[in-house]
């Protein structure tokens, strides 16, 4: 791996609610390098969505950063003023989000709020703004940019709109581009289509990217990279055929059992019983421990260290290597 | 597994169309939008049959014809022979026992104010003698049983359960009748894999033990693979390809299922990077104009003159495998 | 009927709903305290001290509040132009007020409660009728609307309650409708209609129970806008006979010796004001409070 483009380091955030401290991030810590796709997965709730939202400087509201450290391009960003996050999000770091409709302004044309980057941030005049945008369009397959310029956002399909938040990403060349659940909205083939287009640019501009997904399919087909996510914490990480081939978690091997596959032949999926543990009351040691086959006294007292497996390889787990050769306890 | 009768159809879908007349103001019409625009299919005693497709395409529409939401336009909807369009009001309310729907979300699906054991007894009050009162309690604790929840369960509300939990209430509910139909609109779309894994397995035990055959709604590809015995895929209220699940899965003879299959993530994509993928163009058309011909034509790379002009009938060829396309890949 | 019964209660139930009281701002209590005042008033008031509209007694005439009069009883709130004290007549206008409007909102109510249901669930023609009757005559002041009737019908309560209820049921009817159409094409009521239950099962299980706590709010809202409108009817003389006492009446009395005796017109017109005031923020109350989970 070149250059380090992102560093987090025991990363932990926690919300205020009414019914105490929830800890919705406990202690996250990964790289990015240039040029690097790492996906987060895990199913609703595990803390993706507030992990990237505080990459970006975005802490949610009713909530703070307990612990932890993050580093973007070498210069620590966890004590930035917003004037400061102001100037880095578009410039260095720049986010696409599920839901494109609701990230864009309805009431302002398409044009205007990608060539609004230029303008703001480039004090680029009008005219030349807009050809910029015009540009750029065409780079995240927008046909007939010229014309479509004028539009709003409700003119355009799901498919465009979320190429439109591409565009406006990706305008300032940003060196780590953010992208939260981009699909999860779409239909397959369009899907495929975004896909796609952020694999080449990611490519084409050397980015580094963080693609967060709970579909396992979507990171196998985006992603060089994986970290499993689950009740906050990253219980896997390594390349996706490290990861797909041989899980180390008995997390994520349950996770890729419960996906059909071509191979299952219509015989009944391995389920993981129950439901992720609520964070309020996180179980005492692993967190995964009541639902995991695995598990043993240890994993009931003692909250499992990352074990290194190899270079940039780790799991979260007491029996990390039972779990990769595949000795299986079964339940009980 | 194999079910007990597994031949006569039960459910048969003729030629159905259905509109939905658009307003566009205060009492000024604003035409129609025909989102299903002719669709025939079969779904026999015991077996799974899937409706894959885009959103938008169709296949809520066919799912609420069915179960009596919406009115077809023309064409018919038989249950074990019988037009339900020609039944007698009170006929047609016994007949609603037989078919049941399963929506996507559990949450809006449960009246919130009504407590669980309320949610299960609802169709009993509605048909009188299915299940004699002092029964009621029995009843509803093996319901729970069924579909893995407690009894201890029966007095919560919807609200106080997991999304998981949830549409095991919602299975328990529509098995409350003892349909013969279940119709799934994607019901485990809105679900975590793992808990989504649970339900599937779920519904696979009670078609084992219980007979029900489903027609199973989704957009995941992987899903229907998984469940379903055939499998028809629809476009712009279409059926463009139907067979039976190995078939229409290994070899995909329309263009648009092609696609979808190869759109379709899997876990193995990471394998091969550089996979002949079909990427398709463009968006899939309004349903309020759809193209003359064949209705995939504008985003179909197969497209040649013939396809602008005459619409491609859904036909079986040599197989039980019926395709609705001028120039289907060879099977 | 063995084993576990553990009832692990809704959010709400008698216990949260006091919590809920306690915590309430300081303008909540007030408005709760003065309507509970008035009400209590308006209910025993009369009988401890009767108002007999036939009784005068000139050497009473115009006393301001507190003087003493001829029998010795003190009239804390002064006499009007025949002797009577405003006290007693101001307490017997209260009962006729909370008659009127509550009967009037009742009326009303259920009369929009049903036409609201039905136009709003079953839509087609019966809503276009509904909705266009209403649109016409809400489009007509209310207040001319209730005069024509009240002229038309002649001076008694009855006649005052009808007038005001046909001015009233559009308002109902409105606010139900818009609830039912929220809820009708609900995927629960979707999933009763799968399972066969009839329309009336629908309407009464369904989509009632959502329209109800809206209906509530406006119901208590307009029980102080119909005081005012009574007040108003009585006011012009088109309200209940002059046999029976009426804040309206009683002001229109004072207007005469507004600069002699105020506080004729003055004592009911500030109780009218205090206690519509009172509604009107136990109405907004209301709203803001409603449990989230009712508005389904
Ligand atoms: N505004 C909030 N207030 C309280 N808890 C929150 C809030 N937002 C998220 N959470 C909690 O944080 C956890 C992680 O949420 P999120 O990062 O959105 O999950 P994901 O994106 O993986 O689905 C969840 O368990 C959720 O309950
Ligand atoms: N109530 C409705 N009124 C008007 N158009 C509708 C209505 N419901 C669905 N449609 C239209 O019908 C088409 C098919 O919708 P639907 O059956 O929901 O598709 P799917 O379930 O496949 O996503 C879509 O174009 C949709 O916009
Ligand atoms: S640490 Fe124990 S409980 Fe946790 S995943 Fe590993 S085996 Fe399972
Ligand atoms: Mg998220
Ligand atoms: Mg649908």
């Amino acid at each position: 791996m070149t250059g380090v483009l992102l560093q987090v380091d025991d990363l932990a955030v926690e919300f205020d609610t009414p019914k105490g401290p929830l800890r919705a991030v406990r202690g996250v810590s990964f790289q990015v390098g240039e040029g690097e796709t790492l996906a987060i997965v895990g199913e609703s709730g595990s803390g993706k969505s507030v992990t990237a939202h505080t990459l970006m400087g975005l802490v949610p509201l009713r909530a703070r950063i307990v612990s932890g450290r993050v580093t973007i391009e070498g210069r620590d960003v966890t004590g930035l003023s917003d004037k400061e996050w102001r100037e880095l999000r578009g410039e260095r770091i720049a986010m696409i989000f599920q839901d494109p409709l609701s990230a864009l302004n309805p009431s302002l044309t398409v044009g205007y709020q990608i060539a609004e980057m230029f303008r703001r941030h480039r004090r680029l005049g009008r005219k030349e703004s807009r050809r910029l945008a015009v540009g750029l369009m065409e780079q995240v397959g927008i046909p007939d940019a010229e014309r479509r310029l004028d539009d709003h956002p409700h003119r355009f399909s799901g498919g465009m709109r979320q190429r439109v938040m591409i565009a406006i990403a990706l305008a300032l060349d940003p060196r780590l581009l953010i992208a939260d659940e981009p699909t999860t909205a779409l239909d397959v083939t369009v899907q495929a289509q975004i896909l796609r287009l952020l694999r080449q640019r990611q490519r084409a501009d050397r980015l580094g990217m963080i693609i967060i997904s709970h579909d396992l399919g979507v990171v196998a087909r985006a992603a060089d990279r994986v970290a499993v996510m689950y009740a906050g914490r990253i219980v896997e990480t390594g390349t996706v055929a490290e990861v797909y081939e041989r899980p180390a978690h008995p997390y994520t091997l349950g996770l890729m059992r419960a996906v059909p596959t071509p191979r299952d032949g219509g015989a009944p999926l391995e389920a993981i019983d129950g439901q992720p543990p609520d964070l309020l009351a996180p179980p005492d040691g692993c967190a995964f421990h009541p639902r995991c086959p695995f598990a043993r006294d240890k994993c009931r007292e003692v909250d499992p260290e990352q074990h290194e497996l190899g270079p940039r390889r780790a799991s979260a787990c007491h029996f990390a290597e039972e779990v990769m050769t595949g000795v299986h306890t079964g339940h009980g | 597994m194999s079910t007990p009768v597994m031949d006569e159809p039960i459910l048969e879908l003729d030629d159905l169309v259905t509109s939905y007349r658009l307003t566009r103001g205060i009492g000024r019409s604003g035409g129609e939008v025909r989102a299903v625009a002719g669709v025939s299919l079969t779904v026999r005693a015991g077996e799974t049959v899937g409706l894959v497709g885009e959103s938008g395409c169709g296949k809520s529409t066919v799912a609420r014809t069915i179960v009596g939401l919406v009115r077809p336009s023309s064409g018919r909807v038989l249950f074990e022979g019988r037009d339900l369009s020609t039944l007698p009001a009170q006929e047609m309310r016994l007949l609603r026992q037989d078919i049941q729907l399963i929506f996507q979300d559990p949450y809006a699906s449960l009246n919130p104010r009504m407590t669980v054991a309320a949610l299960l007894k609802e169709p009993w009050r509605i048909h009188r003698g299915l299940v004699p009162r002092e029964r009621w309690d029995e009843e509803v604790r093996s319901l729970l049983d069924r579909v893995g929840l407690r009894a201890e369960h029966a007095d919560r509300y919807p609200h106080q359960f997991s999304g998981g939990q949830r549409q095991r209430i919602a299975i328990a509910r529509a098995l409350a009748v003892r349909p013969r139909l279940i119709v799934c609109d994607e019901s485990v779309s809105a679900l975590d894999v793992s808990v989504r894994a649970q339900i599937l397995n779920l519904l696979k035990d009670l078609q084992r033990d219980l007979g029900v055959a489903y027609l199973f709604i989704s957009h995941d590809l992987g899903v229907v693979r998984h469940i379903c015995d055939r499998v028809a895929v629809m476009y712009l209220g279409k059926i463009v390809e139907v067979g039976s699940k190995d078939s229409v899965y290994r070899h995909p003879s329309h263009p648009y299922t092609q696609a979808l299959l190869s759109a379709a993530p899997s876990l193995d994509d990471w394998r091969d990077d550089e996979r002949r993928e079909i990427v398709l163009g463009g968006d899939v058309p309004s349903p309020l104009s759809p193209p003359s011909g064949c209705r995939f034509r504008t985003r179909c790379w197969q497209a040649q003159d013939r396809c602008r002009e005459e619409e491609p009938a859904l036909i079986e060829r040599d197989t039980d495998h019926p395709v609705a396309c001028h120039f289907p890949a060879p099977s | 009927m063995t084993a576990v019964r553990t009832t692990p209660g809704r959010s709400g139930g008698p216990a949260p709903v006091l919590r809920r009281l306690a915590a309430l701002p300081l303008r909540a209590h007030l408005a709760i305290g003065t309507v509970l005042v008035f009400a209590v008033a308006g209910l025993l008031g009369p009988l401890i001290k009767p108002y007999d509209s036939a009784r005068t007694s000139p050497p009473d005439r115009l006393l301001p509040p507190g003087a003493r009069l001829s029998d010795g009883a003190v009239a804390w709130l002064g006499t009007d132009q025949v002797g009577q004290d405003i006290l007693a007549e101001v307490l017997a206008g209260m009962r006729t007020s909370l008659t009127v409007a509550l009967v009037t909102v009742l009326v009303g109510g259920s009369v929009g409660l049903f036409l609201g249901l039905v136009a709003g669930y079953f839509g087609g023609w019966a809503d276009g009728i509904i909705s266009r009757v209403g649109d016409i005559q809400l489009a007509f002041p209310s207040l001319l609307l209730a005069i024509l009737l009240a002229g038309v019908l002649g001076p008694s309560m009855v006649n005052v309650i009808i007038a005001l209820a046909v001015t009233r049921w559009v308002i109902f009817a409105r606010v139900v409708r818009g609830s039912a159409i929220a809820v009708r094409d609900r995927e629960f009521v979707d999933s009763a209609r799968v399972m066969g239950a009839s329309h009336g099962r629908i309407l009464l299980h369904y989509i009632l129970p959502s329209c109800l706590p809206p209906l509530l709010v406006a119901a208590t809202v307009q029980v102080g806008l119909t005081m005012v409108a009574e007040a108003s009817l009585s006011f012009l003389g088109l309200g209940v006979p002059s046999s029976q006492a009426s804040w309206g009446s009683t002001i229109a009395e004072g207007r005469d010796y507004l600069a002699s005796a105020w506080w004729i017109a003055a004592v009911p017109g500030a109780a009218l004001a205090l206690v519509v005031v009172s509604i009107g923020i136990l109405g907004d109350l209301l709203r803001d409070t409603s449990d989230p989970m009712t508005e389904l």
